[in-house]
């Protein structure tokens, strides 16, 4: 603040606090007149009368104190133009000091499980526990408050990774964001035929129902256009984020009509970069979290081979 | 002291009252407006492009201000969970602005980014579809209502009255920007460059 606007304050504030203290000081008792004191000042209104009479003292003395008090106020606060006040406080500085608190208290609990290897520490419940919490506020809104997941919001429960399950995998994951996109095909399949022979294969990958006939074009189809990402066996690629076919989990849905869409206008799915969000610390114990959730069966296994 | 003069005469009474309930306002509103920390733009700011500001203009109708808020207050409580806290050179360049004071929803003053366009598109059609728990109405008309951008460049000529930066190219380019544009897009448009200002580190 320069000095012109903190002059300007300080005059101001002066003049407010001057002026308070003068119109309780030209109110006092003494200036009533003696002979007028307890009398009517003429205002009657339906028979109710005002009295002249001095302000109660327990008001003065109170009027008296909130004006010490803006003294007070004023030297210990910042307030008064640029004067900063004896405390130094600030809403930032208060801020800062909380987040400060708050690095004491929590700091040494996330450095220490920050040291801990995420397959070792699934099986420390507090950990767990404080995964989850960060889970809630920053990932429910899309893979769900159970963790399972929802149309084009993968299940993290189920074991299976599109990007791949590694500890460090799934850090990437939290910390950078992933983009998947799947071009649309229907030109390069060949029109609506060519594209539902390849729906029909896609259904006999995963053992469902479908036709065989159709499902043989599609395979050649698939060879030579599909299989770039999710390999000759439609098995997936996690290393560019392309799903298993193979498995019958469907994360943008499995009926056929779901296929063909994703065949004729593509897919773009995106999960935002948490760096700016989270700090290390708490992608470490959130990775452990949904880790946890799959840590049983194939996925435990999966994770002590990667 | 005689106050007669002023329990008798209503014109003087009201000339002293503006006076006195003035000073308040005097000493903490008016220099606000010579302060840089308060009307000066942070660095990074952009005005809202002309999709942004359709979008602006879709969720003041929708009444989105009546339940989320955009100002994160210095509270660690508030920053943990949405970010750094709002700054007035964030703000210099919202007319009205957009702070609320409803929280029933969360906050939305760095929304941007945070979640992927097709989570909104999703989530303003039908919030409980995303999320089952919320209480939010859905707003289904915005994925088939269209835009046609005839005022688009006049309320940029407006804004650019009171201090918008508007480039003339920005202007001519409104219409064409816009026209066509279903609503949803441009409210999520405006969603996803909340707050994002500030944070150099988000590409």
């Amino acid at each position: 603040m320069s000095n012109g606007w903190s002059v300007y304050v300080i005059v101001l504030i002066v003049i407010n606090v001057l002026g308070c203290g003068w119109l309780l000081f030209a109110n006092r008792s003494v200036q009533i007149d003696p002979r007028e004191k307890g009398q009517s000042t003429g205002h009657d209104f339906d028979g109710i009368e005002e009295l002249n009479n001095p302000l109660p003292a327990w008001w003065t003395w109170l009027f008296i104190g909130t004006i010490l008090f803006s003294a007070g106020y004023l030297v210990l606060y910042p307030g008064f133009g640029s004067f900063e006040g004896v405390l130094g406080w600030s809403s930032a500085n208060q801020h800062e000091g909380e987040v400060e608190d708050a690095k004491t208290r929590f700091g040494p609990l996330f450095e220490r499980y920050a040291a801990v290897a995420i397959p070792e520490l699934v099986r420390e419940p507090q950990a767990v526990a404080m995964g989850s919490r960060i889970f809630a506020n920053n990932c429910a809104a899309c893979h769900g408050s159970d963790a399972r997941g929802n149309r084009g919001y993968p299940d993290l429960t189920d074991g299976d990774w599109i990007h791949g399950g590694a500890p460090d995998t799934v850090v990437q994951t939290i910390t950078h964001g992933r983009n998947g996109v799947m071009p649309a095909l229907a030109p390069v399949l060949g029109g609506e035929a060519g594209v539902e022979d390849v729906v029909q294969y896609t259904l006999s990958l995963s053992g469902r129902d479908h036709d065989a006939a159709a499902a043989g074009r599609g395979g050649v189809q698939f060879a030579a256009i599909c299989s770039a990402c999710h390999q000759a066996s439609g098995v997936g690629n996690t290393a560019i984020g392309a799903p298993n076919l193979t498995d019958d989990v469907w994360l943008h849905g499995g009926r056929p009509e779901d296929i063909r869409r994703a065949l004729e206008v593509g897919l773009a799915n995106q999960m935002p970069a948490h760096q700016t969000i989270l700090t290390p610390e708490q992608i470490h114990l959130v990775a452990t979290y949904v880790l946890s959730l799959s840590a049983q069966g194939e996925a435990t296994e999966a994770m002590e081979v990667e | 002291m005689n106050f007669d003069v002023v329990e008798k005469n209503i014109g003087l009474m009201l000339v002293g009252i503006i006076a006195v309930i003035s000073l308040g306002g005097l000493a903490e509103i008016v220099p606000l407006f010579y302060q840089d920390a308060v009307v000066q733009p942070i660095e990074g700011l952009r005005p809202l492009t002309a999709l942004e500001l359709e979008g602006r203009d879709l969720y003041i109708r929708e009444g989105c201000v009546g339940c989320h808020s955009q100002m994160i207050r210095p509270l660690r409580a508030e920053t943990e969970r949405y970010g750094h806290y709002s700054l007035a050179g964030e703000s210099v360049w919202d007319h009205p602005f957009l702070f609320g004071s409803k929280r029933t929803g969360p906050d939305l003053a760095r929304v941007g980014k945070r979640y992927s366009d097709e989570w909104h598109r999703a989530h303003l059609v039908d919030p409980r579809s995303v999320v089952p728990q919320s209480n939010m109405p859905g707003f289904p008309w915005l994925e088939k209502d269209k835009l046609d951008g005839a005022q688009t460049a006049a309320k940029m000529r407006g804004l650019r009255a009171v201090g918008v930066p508007y480039a003339d190219a920005d202007i001519d380019g409104a219409q064409a920007a816009v026209a066509g544009q279903t609503e949803i897009s441009a409210l999520i448009a405006y969603l996803q460059q909340l707050g994002t200002h500030l944070r150099r580190d988000v590409p």
